[in-house]
């Protein structure tokens, strides 16, 4: 649009402005980065809010996600792998994969970036209070999940929830996130854990061996209208895990996944991530497969 | 509201004096196409068009617009940090906007305006306008608005109507933003019978004869239209060129990338399309809607089913016909809103005899 040759009117603001810019990321230093797995292919970063007030406006619950913000590079969505209970800092678990989480990969802590959001629904956890749940999980989708069992796990939290079961697999011992809090929690007796991997020839591995479809069939206990599932893997692992859960007694208003598409605002505007009217960044990510199955399977 | 007289030879003296407050936007050809710019000192607005080639959405969603930049010099202590790009929200007039693109932005503001978040760009730009429509007297072949709950003399997303007549303009005031602008522009004289807008009112919409039909669309099983077999014959002949998307009034999905400059960057975002393979593949290589098939398919589903059945505001659509008349295949939404709809009622009647 050419501009006119004439004087411009004064720049004035008056009308109300939209001011609050949910595309602004939250500046953040990288505090801490781990190598998690054995092929350094996933990597856990931990943020620290360059503005103490962004902490408390980043306020989230275990399920939800983030957009990762790098000036220059661009902007990815990752679930959220520190749980609200923990202070001071977000936790995220990065597999290295694109543009952004390849560079992501090569960045050093000291570096600032940004983070936006909290973004997306959340696991139920009003509705969860009072039952048994089931977690289900493979590979590296286990970050939501962590952030889930550590907030279960709180001691102000607890005594919320009845029996917690948790199936966990990965393709070897050293592809699991989190090892040492998978020690810890296997040491509880509070919660169930059922760690498996694809396959090891460590004479020492003294938990599962399978797939997670057979383990969760083998250890899961059996669903009935007070207990709720729980699932976050690939889109194989899901594929034969809901036959099991459907065998074990899980309706499908009782299975709870959380989706993935491409995403870009995160906020329910650039219209990417649809499947059906829903939305997977606003109206998700987390969905009952009940609601799944009234949706076109676009994801 | 008030209903004013614009005698011809007070219509340019009173743009005019509108650019006191105003930065004017208006119809303009260009070779053979009208289309929406900011008019220079002394230029009049082209009102001599039936509608212009692109929709004027680029006026509240620019087809690339700067949202963020920073700084990656590492000496600057805001190195790394994004902010707010500085923008220009003085007051604008856009003057002969269609009523079907005038309602077109009110659908779209349903999207950029939501409980949740408000898309400051969209926004802004949107309440620093004010829309001064042009109703049609002698509206395209291609014209379906007035099955869309749209319609030659509709008022929704306008401050003012215009009806152009031999020797004046007869003006309808919709919006105290509209009063202001004819207070501004010294427009003032009132039109004893307004009832005149009425039957102009009619005889445009008589003129108006293409209609779509989608008073089945709501009820109808998402699912059923999703795996219905016409999408593979529709599909066909589409090259998914983006035409469609790029012209409708009503698309407003977008991209958002970065581009850098030596030590200085922007977050931008750009239009896109639902048409684009890119659009929707996942880093893994995995697509969700890998076919041409597909892509068309949440198109039209978006339109028709899946914004009836979110916002219940109708179809996604205002008649305007753009994709009607620039689809290089002639798809037409037309014909495709009839195969839902009447698979729709057809799935109706199998349930009530069965």
């Amino acid at each position: 649009m050419p501009v006119a040759a004439q004087q411009r009117p004064e720049r004035t603001r008056s009308r109300e402005e939209f001011v609050q810019n949910p595309y602004l990321p939250y500046p953040v230093r990288i505090d801490d980065i781990t190598v998690e797995s054995e092929d350094r292919n996933l990597k856990t970063f931990k943020f620290v809010f360059l503005n103490p007030d962004d902490e408390a406006k980043f306020a989230y619950r275990a399920g939800q996600f983030a957009e990762l913000s790098i000036a220059g590079v661009g902007e990815i969505p990752i679930g959220i792998a520190s749980s609200p209970v923990e202070k001071g800092f977000i936790k995220f678990t990065i597999n290295k994969a694109g543009v952004v989480t390849s560079h992501l990969h090569n960045m050093q802590v000291g570096d600032i970036m940004g983070v936006r959001g909290p973004l997306g629904n959340w696991y139920p956890w009003d509705l969860l209070e009072g039952k048994n749940v089931l977690i289900v999980g493979g590979g590296f989708a286990f970050t939501t999940l962590r952030s889930s069992i550590i907030y279960m796990l709180d001691p102000a939290n607890r005594k919320k929830f009845n029996d917690i079961n948790v199936v966990y697999g990965a393709r070897s011992p050293g592809m699991l996130l989190y090892k040492n809090e998978l020690i810890e929690w296997e040491k509880r007796d509070d919660i169930n854990m059922h760690i498996t991997v694809d396959g090891t020839k460590d004479p020492d591995w003294k938990y599962n061996v399978g797939f997670v479809p057979p383990i969760t069939e083998q250890k899961a206990p059996p669903g009935d209208e007070n207990s709720y599932a729980i699932v976050c893997g690939p889109p194989i692992m899901i594929k034969f895990t809901q036959p099991v859960l459907e065998k074990l007694g899980y309706d499908h208003d009782h299975i709870i996944l959380s989706l993935e598409n491409r995403m870009k605002c995160g906020i329910g505007m650039c219209g990417r991530c649809g499947i059906g009217r829903e939305l997977v960044c606003k109206d998700g990510p987390v969905f009952t497969l009940a609601q799944v199955n009234r949706t076109p399977k676009e994801y | 509201m008030k209903v004013i007289k614009i005698e011809k030879s007070q219509w340019s003296p009173g743009l005019e004096k509108l650019r006191g407050a105003f930065r004017l936007i208006g119809p303009v050809k260009e070779k053979t196409w009208h289309d929406f710019q900011e008019l220079a000192a002394g230029q009049m607005p082209d009102l001599a068009f039936q509608n212009t080639r692109l929709s004027p959405k680029s006026l509240v969603f620019p087809q690339s617009e700067i949202m963020l930049d920073y700084s990656l010099d590492k000496k600057d202590p805001d190195c790394n940090i994004p902010k707010m790009a500085e923008k220009d929200y003085s007051p604008r007039a856009v003057i002969g906007i269609r009523p079907c693109d005038a309602k077109a932005l009110a659908l779209v503001k349903m999207n950029f305006d939501t409980d949740e978040y408000q898309d400051p760009y969209w926004l802004n730009l949107y309440n620093a306008t004010t829309f001064v429509g042009l109703a049609c007297d002698a509206p395209c072949s291609t014209c379906f608005c007035t099955s869309t709950g749209c319609g030659p003399y509709h008022e929704e997303g306008l401050d003012v109507l215009l009806a152009e007549r031999e020797d004046h303009f007869v003006a309808k005031v919709l919006t105290d933003k509209g009063a202001r602008l004819m207070d501004s522009a010294g427009w003032s004289t009132a039109l004893p019978d307004a009832a005149v807008l009425d039957q102009a009112k009619s005889a445009a919409e008589g003129k108006i004869v293409s209609k779509i039909e989608t008073d089945g669309l709501a009820a109808a099983d998402t699912m059923a239209l999703h795996g219905a077999d016409f999408w593979e014959d529709i599909s066909f002949a589409c090259i998914n060129c983006g035409t469609c998307t790029f012209s409708c009034p009503t698309c407003w999905c977008f991209d958002i990338q970065d581009e850098t400059y030596g030590k200085k960057g922007v977050r931008m975002r750009n239009w896109d399309s639902c048409m684009f393979p890119i659009f929707t593949v996942h880093t893994t290589g995995h697509n969700p809607r890998d076919t041409k098939l597909a892509r068309l398919r949440q198109r039209f589903m978006h339109k028709l089913k899946y914004f009836v059945d979110k916002y219940d505001k109708g179809i996604m659509c205002v008649g305007c016909g753009r994709c009607v008349r620039q689809c290089p295949v002639n798809i037409d939404i037309r014909n495709i809103s009839k195969l839902m709809n009447n698979l729709a009622s057809e799935a109706r009647c199998a349930v009530q005899g069965s």
